[in-house]
């Protein structure tokens, strides 16, 4: 019973970040302007870590752990490296 | 979901609510991208991700493992403290990045320079002030 009730809310849970990033995954395909697009990708990487951290509970697993913290690094870097181009129109100066 | 059983039931209850508000908070934030109007409103949306969001689902993690390995499991505070730190950080560059872009193409609905002159810090210097007065 109390396994059911934890299965389901992590599925539950699962289900409402793909939602999210679905509606990131819109806004960066359709957004009006580059900085639109470069914040739903900053945020994609927010859901994809918060996904890979439920499925590390889902399956009782340590190594998601580790996934999702390289996932957040990359996702930080990436935003900051775009965010750069979008001010100076090139990374490394 | 073998181990799941080994779980306490106030353990796996806990781990189920918080994996719940975390979710649900991220989803909310997600909305907030799509429904705002300008990407000024937008920026602030994606935050109930990365500070609830992300602290919530972090600390189902915590007690989902540490119930699991009979020690305490807390290295997921590091993701937790990572992404605190780090998300102020990009989107206050972001935003930057945009204010510089709407002023240098003379947008009428960014403030003006002078009023943000004092506070510049670091922001490249403005070749086509001219064109935004």
């Amino acid at each position: 019973m109390i396994t059911d009730i934890l299965l389901w809310s992590v599925f539950v849970a699962q289900v409402m970040l793909v939602a999210a990033m679905g509606c990131n995954a819109y806004r960066l395909i359709r957004g009006p302007r580059a900085q639109d697009r470069v914040l739903c990708l900053d945020a994609m990487y927010v859901g994809a870590m918060l996904l890979v951290l439920t499925i590390g509970i889902r399956t009782g697993s340590q190594i998601y752990f580790e996934a999702a913290l390289i996932i957040s690094v990359l996702g930080f870097a990436s935003s900051v490296a775009l965010a750069k181009f979008l001010m100076r129109g090139e990374v490394i100066e | 979901m073998t181990h799941a059983a080994d779980l306490p039931a106030w353990a796996a209850l806990l781990t189920a609510f918080l994996v719940l508000v975390g979710a649900g908070l991220t989803l909310i934030g997600a909305i907030g991208t799509l429904r705002f109007g300008s990407f000024f409103e937008r920026v602030h949306a994606p935050t109930l991700g990365t500070s609830w969001g992300t602290g919530a689902i972090a600390l189902a993690s915590i007690v989902c493992f540490s119930m699991l390995g009979s020690r305490p499991a807390v290295h997921e505070i590091l993701i937790g403290v990572f992404v605190t730190i780090t998300t102020p950080v990009t989107l206050m560059l972001l935003a930057r990045a945009a204010l510089y872009r709407d002023r240098t193409e003379g947008n009428a609905n960014v403030p003006p320079q002078s009023l943000l002159r004092s506070s510049r810090g670091n922001v490249p210097q403005d070749r086509s002030s001219d064109d935004m007065r």
